[in-house]
């Protein structure tokens, strides 16, 4: 795959116009613009952390399926469907390599991957499946004639041992109509592929699957399986590959070019940014200390009640806080008299014009090179490392058991609710315990789930408001 | 045999070894009697274990790994709870070694992996050199403490002859699932030296399989889903049982819920006893039927035994025809016996390559008894209550009644305690695999030989 500049791209003979799931087994031979490699990224990136977030949050199998077959929608579909497989690919690629370069982020890439293709695979119809299936090029062949006939009864066995009354379930374990007409009548399928017993994995967990001798017998309806072992196989080896060229080669060769993009992409944020704020987010300092208590986040609130006690916060509390209430709305002349209101308690107003206020103006992108600066995602927070006299970071993520649970108890949750959020957390599912605290706190489901501090404070200012329109809050 | 006899003998086994006192009964275990076990005594089978654990790689053959050993962990726990891991052991030689300098309490076998474990922190955490494991057994582990919830015979670290025999059913039923539907052929089965068995699954293709894959097999095992908050911890979902679970129940759990289970266990035969078997109906009229007749036949003057057969065919001709009630009801029969007799394997032990297993004819150092094997085919002949102890071993060599060489083959092997466990290991899984093995590294050699000649012509 060759990265150029601006230049059209020509498409290669390969691509073919059907809707084939590809199995990313080579680079293919094609040209991307420098800004493709970027926003294609991004728009997979999207597309698996939804994946992600459905994981998490346990949905079943034909949930996920709808989840995936919305974002992909959403995020990857193009008119044309040989643009649409190449962005498929490339996209594919681009982020294999961003994910490659620790344990963690391989780790991530290929879960979320292989349940991609998976639920991709399971939304497509039967041919399409056994087309993809023979891509594979797997030696396992169909069960016919005496061997057949001498294992009906038991498999005859395992199709009733799977039978179930609720029809969500029934879909859950057949793609195909043929398999459920067939399924309800408790027959045997048309086809069974005898496979090694290691190739099918959650197969044999389930017991759904006849074994004997050590060979599985996969019905037609199971093959998803049997290819989303050999998918996640073959881009476990491919990740560990495509590592050791980065480390290699690549990295150097690109660090003009690539280098910072893919490390850029390993962290980024695919939501809103906040940067701007809006309507429902005008504070004034007055009204600050009660917004803190009805709408901050956990770890918002807990800077702000360390700032309001302390008189101080150190740079990456000031950070995380400061750029949190920009986004919140506070105008830079108003953070600056609170930051001073605050400090000057602890070290006199003189030392915090000379030593503070340039830091608050940098943050709103009135000094040095003027970014403005965006508020950080709780990706960013969560991953942020709080040492000695430190208030930052995620409270989920880095308070003690006990700390956390008397925070919960402040905010207002009860014994029940702060055990489900303590499992998250428990889990190392950080937001989603922010997000089930937001649900207790406000009585009310937030589906998308909480992946950003101000995200938190408008969702919460909206709930808040539709009950008191008048009233501030 | 008087003190003064013992003191007088001039015993060759006692060389290394201080001299000790005639053992008290009571004492199963100590420290002396341990380094006369794994010191000259020819009691602890080095060269056998060595044997097994080099899968066939003794070097006398090209295409061996020479340094396939040596790339194995052990680990030793020491008096006081001292423990040792990342050990690795060249040859035979050195392991003995390194037992007879620490007379370890308990020693355990890990997995194979990428480089020495001893060396593992010259190596990197990343890139190809990595410190992984490559090989190991697919292990199981079985303890008789998960079942406490239905054994009233004993409770905690007990056994007894009548709560042993869950540990023979679970043997049946996992070695038939094994040898039948996975086709492994080279199992052994220790006894834990205690209340539990371990398994030792050593086929190459066992000891290359993934996390994942282990993971799988222990789930396809596994039907038990209990803890204290729930009532109905066997769920047998469906209109029929897996094959697998059909023909354990055919073939061993049945029958032996209703015979032997029912002799030693008495499951109906009180009040808390049946309440706790009504609880896993999910249905309240099926169960105040039942309780109403049972508790009603109290006062009868039949035996703990004959009362519990004629309420176990009560509950069951009950359900026979109440089953069409609800799709919980179907399998309730079955679900009671499994979840008295079905096997409760410890999953984490199963899951993972690098976790930790206790070495086959280690010592228990809570009862002294030795961890030997057991054959499968004839589990029902195993007592835990009768293998030998730590002390009944060096009573046997102060009377000097065998000579304890355990490489001969003559007789006198058979006969001592520890010998016939030692030549049963032999005859009947080390053999058989070593000839596998052998094949198995004579063929891939063959292979490489061939591939590599194919290179050369053009």
């Amino acid at each position: 795959m060759e990265v150029i500049r601006s230049q059209k791209r020509t498409a290669s003979n390969d691509v073919v116009s059907n809707p084939k799931i590809p199995l990313y087994l080579t680079a293919p031979p094609l040209e991307v613009r420098l800004e493709e490699f970027e926003l294609f990224a991004i728009d997979r990136l999207r597309v698996l952390k939804g994946v992600s977030d459905g994981l998490a949050r346990g949905k079943n199998p034909k949930e996920m399926d709808d989840v995936v077959d919305a974002l992909w929608k959403e995020h990857m579909r193009h008119s044309d469907a040989s643009e649409m497989l190449n962005k498929d690919i490339i996209s594919h690629f681009v982020i294999r390599l961003v994910y490659c370069r620790s344990d963690e982020l391989k780790k991530w890439f290929l879960s979320m991957e292989t349940a991609l293709f998976r639920h991709r695979f399971r939304l497509r119809n039967f041919e399409a499946q056994r087309a993809i299936v023979g891509e594979f090029g797997l030696p396992y062949k169909a069960v016919t004639g005496a061997e057949l006939e001498s294992l009906k009864e038991r498999l005859g066995q395992v199709v009733r041992s799977l039978g179930q009354i609720s029809p969500s379930v029934v879909n859950d374990i057949c793609c195909v109509s043929v398999c459920f007409f067939s399924f309800l009548s408790f027959a045997v399928e048309a086809v069974y592929y005898k496979v090694p017993f290691e190739e099918v994995p959650d197969l044999v967990a389930g017991r759904r699957v006849l074994i004997q001798k050590g060979h599985a017998f996969v019905a037609g309806s199971q093959l998803v399986s049997l290819v989303v072992t050999q998918f996640r196989s073959h881009i476990s080896k491919a990740l560990i590959l495509t590592n050791r060229k980065w480390m290699t080669t690549i990295r150097e060769r690109e660090k003009d070019r690539l280098t910072p993009i893919v490390e850029a992409l390993s962290t980024t944020y695919v939501g809103p940014d906040y940067s701007q704020s809006n309507d429902y987010a005008d504070i004034s300092l007055k009204d600050i200390d009660q917004v803190s208590k009805s709408s901050f986040p956990l770890c918002m609130r807990h800077l702000f009640e360390k700032l309001r006690e302390d008189h101080h916060l150190k740079h990456g509390g000031r950070m995380q806080l400061g750029l949190f209430l920009k986004g919140v709305g506070l105008k830079l002349d108003d953070a600056l008299a609170f930051w001073r209101a605050e400090f000057s308690k602890k070290v006199g107003s003189e030392r915090f014009d000379k030593e503070y206020a340039y830091g608050i103006r940098h943050n709103y992108g009135k000094e040095g090179k003027r970014t403005d600066y965006t508020p950080y995602a709780c990706q960013k927070i969560i991953s942020s490392a709080p040492g000695v006299g430190d208030h930052h970071g995620c409270p989920y993520r880095h308070f003690s058991e006990d700390n956390l649970r008397a925070a919960l108890g402040r905010m207002g949750l009860s014994s029940r609710g702060m055990e489900d959020v303590m499992d998250k957390v428990r889990n190392k599912h950080y937001q989603l315990a922010c997000t089930l605290t937001f649900e207790a706190v406000y009585g009310t489901s937030c589906d998308v789930g909480i992946n950003h501090p101000n995200q938190y404070f408008e969702e919460s200012q909206k709930i808040l408001k539709s009950k008191t329109p008048a009233a501030p809050v | 045999m008087t003190r003064e006899e013992i003191e007088s003998r001039e015993d060759e086994s006692m060389m290394d070894a201080p001299q000790i006192n005639k053992p008290k009964p009571e004492e199963f275990f100590n420290v002396n009697y341990l380094r006369i076990y794994y010191g000259k005594s020819n009691l602890f089978p080095y060269s056998d274990i060595h044997k097994w654990l080099s899968y066939g790689h003794d070097g006398k053959h090209p295409g061996c790994d020479e340094y396939y050993f040596g790339r194995r962990e052990f680990s030793f726990t020491l008096e006081n709870d001292v423990y040792l891991r990342y050990k690795s052991f060249k040859n035979a030689s050195s392991m003995e070694d390194a037992i007879r300098s620490h007379f370890p309490y308990k020693i355990d076998i890990g997995a194979v992996y990428s480089v020495d474990p001893d060396k593992r922190h010259a190596y990197s955490q990343t890139g190809s050199n990595v410190f992984t494991p490559v090989e190991r057994e697919l292990v199981f582990d079985i303890d008789i403490t998960d079942y406490d919830d239905v054994r009233y015979c004993c409770s905690g670290a007990d056994v007894c002859s009548k709560c042993w025999p869950l540990m023979t059913v679970a043997i049946k039923v996992i070695h038939t699932s094994l040898t039948e539907d996975f086709g492994f052929k080279h199992i052994l089965w220790v006894f834990s030296g205690r209340r539990g068995v371990h398994c030792w699954v050593c086929d190459p293709k066992a000891r290359r399989m993934t996390n994942e894959q282990r993971s799988a097999v222990a789930e396809y095992f596994r039907v038990y889903k209990g803890n204290e908050n729930n009532a109905r911890k066997v769920a047998l979902m469906g209109y029929s049982l897996h094959p697998f679970l059909a023909r354990s129940y055919v073939d061993y759990l049945k029958g032996f819920f209703e015979g032997e289970l029912q002799a030693t266990q008495s499951i109906f035969s009180t009040k808390d006893k049946y309440e706790k078997i009504l609880a896993m109906i999910s249905d309240e009229d099926i169960q105040s039927e039942l309780r109403g007749k049972w508790e009603n036949s109290a006062r009868s003057s039949l035996s703990e035994e004959a009362i519990s057969l004629v309420r176990w065919e009560q509950l069951k001709n009950t359900l026979q025809s109440k089953k069409h009630k609800a799709p919980t009801l179907r399998m309730c029969v079955e679900e009671i016996v499994f979840t008295f007799t079905y096997p409760r394997i410890d999953l984490e032990v199963s899951k993972q390559m690098n976790h930790l297993l206790k070495a086959p004819f280690c010592v228990h150092p809570k009862t002294g008894r030795v961890c030997v094997p057991i054959d499968p085919n004839n589990c029902d002949e195993f007592d835990p209550l009768a293998v030998p102890t730590l002390s009944q071993l060096i009573e046997e060599i102060n009377s000097g009644g065998s000579r304890m060489d355990v490489d001969d083959d003559s007789d006198d092997s058979d006969t001592s305690l520890l010998g016939k466990s030692v030549k049963f290991f032999r005859s009947s899984f080390l053999e058989p695999l070593l000839k596998s093995c052998k094949e198995e590294i004579e063929s891939s050699y063959k292979t490489k030989i061939g591939k590599s000649k194919d290179s050369l012509s053009w």
